[in-house]
């Protein structure tokens, strides 16, 4: 038995793809958002840590 | 600005440096030794404790956990002090987490030599133990934050994110994994049975090398390179990337470890996905490392360190290449179960953790004794030894698997399997003989850096506080920012970010399972084993029988001709832990009842040679000799029936009865065939879980195929 016969007896089963694909989805625009967001120099500080003791 | 003056402890990482070493060698042993008893059985000295079965789990957790565990923690120790401008939080502390990690270690070595173990694999140790690696890891992590907390530098450099990261989901991966019921001090049951304990051991293995052999590996990369390299990583907009895809990505990809399984396709779709969506990261992670020796590749023509971080980041990329490709289902169809598994986990084994951790150390160690290496020269050629080691390990294993996978798929023009199992073995010799020697000169190699290292600490001396200074971090003045640049700042915020990512992974693959009951279809003719069944199941898990042999028949071809009908998941419902085995060394076991007389597997475990010329298992005499310990009985049927195995009520007390009298019929059979043995033998308790494995869905009534097409 296919596991979707189970999956589509759950009443409002849609809600749970579409939750995840959101999560999915916006979880890699925040990243990106704030990634390119951030101003360049601040990484340049930031990446010489290492080599600043 | 006030400035402060503080020492940064390097006692606590010389003495992870040095267990490093010590376990690096003993671990890198018990792998050469198993490795070459899988061509000359008879080097297991026919001692249980030396046989491969014991051994294999030996090497493996000695270098999961002692060797790149020890590593980890001495280069986290040295690079959390130096990113956070501050002495670690607590010298007790720090000393409390190495000797329990040593302690740890030490009870492992015994517990596995002894036979006792969990059966489920790098998760072998028995629940006191688990216990304790649980308090030793919390431990680390309160040392961990309290160093962050009391930090002299606002940002979190993104190493630590990988060691909080790390922290986090080897908490979670542990303590759900080894859910188990005690039986005794020494002995326990997996709490999950069949298809859900295979999903979360798994889920568990996977999520290891990911949180144990790789994030906090990826860690020290963006500290030690840069480091070596003396420049900023490439770009640390990729390693904020790098980090948050990794994790977010990885903890979904266990199920790929379970395709043509009984595990729901769902479930193996799902670990197919993220597998093929991983290669995006770790390939950042790999390029981020690369490209930062851009314009610096001279330095690597000079410097040791560089040259085997260079070795070790481009295994990180071959290996996390290969890893999605593997988890193609037209693919593992060739390479699980063969030694192309094998060949895989020593490209990221002895590549990206072993060159990561011997690259540290040569550049650790000189500093903190205040010296130069004493050797270049011995450490480049360490290098190239343990590189041709690399290859001449993996090359034969690649090949061995490949052309066992194409052996065991071959029918002829008659439609009969064209190679019996053991033929597809001892073919193979050749390729395990040069695996061998592969690993002799990795092995070679190391000791090599152990001369070099000893050498160099004698002609420096040791600096155990080194003192540093940096103002104290002052509160900042509330402006506008960017509100990660915050969260940089805020490493508990960190912490429970990251747990939910990865909590979320597991959850999703797990409650299905667990919940929906219709997922594991049960099957009407599966009953749970007899007391002798049951005490032979244990002595099959002591004796490591699943490190060689797997019970799972996948629905192949060559498959269902070879061993019979495929495995259904409805079979293994009372398999507490599940038994399905990764690596066919010897053939499948999943139809293996009823398939011999009970006096085949009493010659065949004195001597496998005598039933099967030119096997290569090792010989069982111990087996024959070693008294059925029946008092456990009664405790053991008890643990089954808190776990839900419907055994009637008050069987514990009468079990030991059944069981003597199912052995006295074996003993019976055997007498049949010239065979004397006392009925409380351990090999009769074996013989009778052997004959019954895979026989239980036979007695099952044949089903209308119409209600098995819907």
């Amino acid at each position: 038995m296919k596991f979707i016969n189970y999956l589509e007896k759950v009443s409002g089963v849609d809600i749970f793809g579409l939750t995840s694909l959101l999560i999915f989805f916006l979880f890699f625009v925040v990243m990106l958002t704030w990634v390119f967001k951030t101003k360049k120099k601040s990484y340049q500080e930031i990446s010489r840590i290492p080599l600043d003791n | 600005m006030q400035v402060e003056k503080f020492y940064y402890d390097n006692k606590i990482v010389k003495a992870f440096g040095i267990a490093t070493i010590i376990f690096g060698v003993v671990g890198m042993l018990a792998g050469l030794w198993a490795a070459i008893q899988i061509y000359y059985p008879a080097i297991s000295l026919n001692l249980a404790p030396t046989t491969f079965g014991r051994l294999r789990p030996l090497h493996t957790n000695a270098i999961i956990f002692a060797f790149v565990g020890n590593a980890s923690f001495a280069g986290i120790y040295y690079s959390l002090q130096r990113l956070c401008k501050a002495r670690l939080f607590n010298d007790k502390l720090s000393w409390l987490h190495f000797w329990g990690w040593q302690a740890i270690i030490a009870a492992a070595a015994v517990t596995l030599l002894m036979g006792m173990t969990t059966g489920k694999e790098y998760a072998e140790l028995e629940w006191p133990i688990d216990i304790a690696i649980t308090l030793i890891w919390v431990v680390f992590g309160i040392n961990m934050f309290g160093t962050i907390l009391k930090r002299r530098e606002r940002h979190l450099y993104v190493a630590i994110w990988f060691y909080i990261a790390t922290w986090v989901t080897v908490a979670m991966l542990h303590i759900v994994n080894s859910m188990e019921i005690p039986v005794s001090l020494t002995k326990s049951y997996s709490m999950y049975a069949g298809v859900q304990d295979a999903l979360v051991q798994w889920w568990y293995g996977h999520n290891a090398v990911a949180f144990f052999l790789t994030t906090p590996v990826l860690g020290l990369m963006y500290y030690f390179l840069p480091k070596a390299a003396n420049r900023p990583v490439y770009s640390y907009r990729l390693s904020i990337i790098h980090f948050w895809a990794l994790i977010f990505l990885y903890i979904w990809a266990g199920p790929h470890h379970l395709l043509y399984t009984s595990l729901p396709d769902w479930a193996q779709s799902l670990g197919t996905v993220f597998s093929i969506m991983l290669i995006a990261p770790s390939w950042g992670g790999m390029l981020n490392g690369l490209f930062t020796l851009r314009g610096a590749w001279d330095k690597v023509r000079e410097d040791p360190v560089l040259k085997f971080m260079v070795v070790a980041i481009t295994c990180y990329g071959m290996s996390t290449l290969e890893g999605p490709l593997l988890s193609l289902k037209n693919i593992n169809a060739i390479s699980h179960f063969t030694d192309w598994t094998i060949a895989h986990v020593h490209i990221g084994g002895l590549g990206w953790n072993g060159f990561i951790a011997f690259a540290i150390l040569y550049y650790m160690i000189p500093r903190m004794w205040g010296t130069k290496l004493y050797s270049n020269k011995l450490a480049t050629n360490h290098f190239w030894l343990g590189t041709i080691g690399i290859i001449l390990y993996a090359v034969p294993m690649y090949w061995a698997g490949f052309e066992q996978a194409s052996m065991w798929k071959q029918f002829t023009p008659e439609g009969q399997l064209k190679f019996q199992f053991l033929e597809t073995v001892t073919n193979l010799v050749p390729m395990y003989v040069a695996r061998s020697v592969g690993g002799l000169l990795y092995l070679t190699g190391a000791l090599m850096m152990v001369v070099n290292l000893y050498k160099t600490i004698a002609s420096g001396k040791f600096i155990p506080d080194e003192a540093a200074e940096a103002p104290a971090l002052v509160k900042e003045a509330p402006h506008k920012e960017y509100w990660h640049r915050v969260l940089e700042r805020k490493p508990v915020t960190m912490l429970v970010l990251s747990l939910v990512l990865v909590a979320i992974g597991g959850l999703v693959q797990m409650i299905p399972t667990f919940l929906v009951k219709e997922n594991i279809p049960t099957i009407a003719s599966v009953k749970p084993y007899t007391p002798l069944e049951l005490q032979g199941r244990d002595i099959y898990i002591r004796e490591g029988c699943y490190t060689c042999h797997s019970q799972m028949v996948r629905p192949f071809r060559d498959e269902v001709a070879r061993y019979g009908e495929y495995s259904k998941a409805g079979e293994f419902v009372y398999d507490h832990p599940f038994q399905w085995g990764s690596k066919r060394t010897g053939p499948d076991l999943a139809r293996v009842g009823g398939k011999y007389p009970d006096s085949w597997h009493y010659n065949h475990m004195y001597d496998p040679r005598s039933m099967s010329p030119g096997s290569l298992m090792p010989q069982y005499v111990w087996l024959l000799d070693n008294a059925l310990d029946t008092s456990s009985t009664p405790a053991k049927i008890r643990a089954m029936q808190t776990l839900g195995v419907p055994y009637p009520d008050g069987y514990d007390q009468v079990a030991n009865r059944d069981l003597m009298h199912q052995a006295d019929s074996i003993v019976g059979n055997l007498k049949k065939d010239k065979i004397e043995t006392p009925a409380n033998a351990e090999i009769v308790a074996l013989i009778a879980y052997l004959q019954r494995v895979g026989r239980d869905i036979k007695l099952e009534p044949k089903q209308q195929p119409l209600a098995e097409n819907k």
